[in-house]
C-alpha cells in the first residue's frame, strides 16, 4: 500500500515536472563550456564553446570501423557495458531495445555500445551477442577499441567506468548518454529504469524535430 | 437462542475449516511473497518482471514443462549456476548463470515464487527438499 502511495507521488512529481518543460521545446546543453572572442567584420563576436565528444576510432560487430565521420550527422545514445555482465546489463540491454525499436528504420539517428572489456569482447563475440539480441543492420553498433580510449570518452560523457573490482566484476554506470548532430551532451539517463528510458525515448523525438539554427546558441 | 447455538457452532466450523486449510496456505503465502524479493533482487536483471527472459540472451522462465521435468534440479542450477545448451520453450540458449550465493530457504522462497508465478503452478519448494536436492548437485 505505501508502494503504491510512493508510486503515485512519483508520478505526479513527474508529470509536474513534465508540466514545467511543457513549454520549453528545446534541450539542455550539458557538459563544460568556454567562450572564445573572435573579430568579425572589426567588431569582437563572443561564441559559447561546448563540450563536445572526442575523436573516436573504434570497430563495430561487423568487423568495420567506427570513427566520428561515421557518426556525423547523427543524433546518437551511447553506453557501455560488456557482454558477460551479470548485473545491470542485462536490464539496460532490454532498456536500449525499447530505444532500438522505436527508431531503428529512422534515418539519421544510431545507437553506440561501448564494451568496456575489449579483450574478451572480440568482434565475433560482439557479433554473436548482437545476433542474441535480436539486433540487425546499422542503427546499432557494439564497438570495441583500446581501454583508454574508451575510458577517456566515458570521462567526456560524464559517466564512470572503472577497472574490475575484486569479485572480477567491471564496474560502471548504467548511464545512457543523449548525443546530439553537433557531438554535444543533451541528456543523462538511468538505462537501468524503464521511466527514464520513456523520457529519452521522448527527447530523441525532440531532438531530431530541433531545426538546425536552434542549436547554435 | 437455539439459533444463536446453531450459528455459534456454524461459525466455528467454518474457522476450523479456514485455518486448517491455511495452514498449508500460509506456508507457501510464505514461501511465495519471501521469493518475489529473492526474485526481485537476484534473478530479475536477467530474467525479466514477467519472466519473459532477454530475447536469446536469457531464457524465460514460463516454460512449466522444463521445470517440471528439472524440478530437482532447479535448486542446484540456482545455487551454482548453469550453462550449456538448454532448450526453453522450444528454443535453444547458450549462456551461463551465474552462482548464486543463496541459503537453501532462499533458494526454496525464489523457486516457490518462481514456479508458481508467470503461468507456472507447482506448489510450494520446501527449504527440507532444496537441502536434499543440494546434496544430489552434479
Ligand atoms: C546474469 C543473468 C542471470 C541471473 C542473475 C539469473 N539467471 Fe537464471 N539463467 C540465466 C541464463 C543465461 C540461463 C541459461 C543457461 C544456459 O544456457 O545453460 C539461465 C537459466 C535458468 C533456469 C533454467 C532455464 C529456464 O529458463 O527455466 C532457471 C530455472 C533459472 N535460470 C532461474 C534463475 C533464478 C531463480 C535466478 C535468481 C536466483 C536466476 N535464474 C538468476 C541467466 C541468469
Amino acid at each position: 500500500m505505501r508502494k503504491l502511495l510512493a508510486a503515485i507521488l512519483v508520478i505526479l512529481l513527474w508529470n509536474a515536472c513534465k508540466f514545467n518543460t511543457g513549454n520549453k521545446k528545446t534541450l539542455p546543453i550539458l557538459g563544460s563550456r568556454q567562450t572564445a572572442t573572435k573579430m568579425v567584420n572589426g567588431q569582437s563576436v563572443t561564441d559559447t564553446i561546448y563540450q563536445t565528444i572526442p575523436a573516436i576510432h573504434y570497430i563495430n560487430q561487423y568487423g568495420d570501423s567506427v570513427t566520428n565521420k561515421n557518426l556525423e550527422g547523427n543524433i546518437y545514445v551511447a553506453d557501455f557495458f560488456f557482454t558477460t555482465c551479470p548485473s545491470i546489463c542485462p536490464i539496460m540491454q532490454r532498456n536500449m531495445l525499447n530505444v532500438y525499436n522505436a527508431f531503428k528504420d529512422s534515418a539519421g539517428f544510431k545507437i553506440v555500445s561501448y564494451t568496456i572489456d575489449p579483450q574478451h569482447d572480440s568482434v565475433p563475440v560482439l557479433k554473436k551477442y548482437a545476433d542474441k539480441l535480436g539486433i540487425s543492420g546499422n542503427t546499432w553498433w557494439l564497438v570495441q577499441g583500446p581501454k583508454d580510449a574508451t575510458y577517456t570518452i566515458a570521462k567526456s560523457y560524464l559517466v564512470s567506468v572503472e577497472e574490475k573490482n575484486p569479485a572480477g566484476e567491471y564496474i560502471h554506470d548504467g548511464f545512457f548518454i543523449l548525443i546530439d548532430k553537433q557531438k554535444r551532451i543533451r541528456g543523462t539517463y538511468d538505462g537501468t529504469k524503464a521511466e527514464e528510458v520513456s523520457k529519452l525515448i521522448e527527447d530523441i523525438k525532440m531532438l531530431k524535430a530541433e531545426p538546425a539554427s536552434a542549436t547554435s546558441k | 437462542m437455539k439459533l444463536k447455538i446453531i450459528a455459534g457452532i456454524g461459525l466455528l466450523l467454518v474457522i476450523l475449516i479456514v485455518s486448517c486449510q491455511s495452514e498449508e496456505q500460509l506456508e507457501f503465502d510464505r514461501y511465495y511473497s519471501a521469493g518475489s524479493i529473492v526474485y526481485q533482487s537476484r534473478c530479475q536483471n536477467c530474467h525479466g518482471a514477467k519472466g519473459e527472459g532477454l530475447q536469446a540472451l536469457m531464457p524465460p522462465l514460463t516454460d512449466s514443462a522444463f521445470l517440471k521435468a528439472n524440478r530437482a534440479l532447479l535448486s542446484c542450477s540456482v545455487k551454482y549456476g548453469l550453462n550449456g545448451k538448454v532448450s526453453i520453450s522450444k528454443k535453444i540458449f547458450e549462456g551461463q548463470m551465474p552462482p548464486n550465493d543463496l541459503a537453501p530457504i532462499e533458494i526454496a522462497n525464489v523457486l516457490t515464487y518462481v514456479t508458481n508465478s508467470f503461468g507456472n503452478k507447482m506448489g510450494t519448494i520446501t527449504s527440507q527438499q532444496v537441502e536434499i536436492d543440494l546434496r544430489k548437485c552434479r
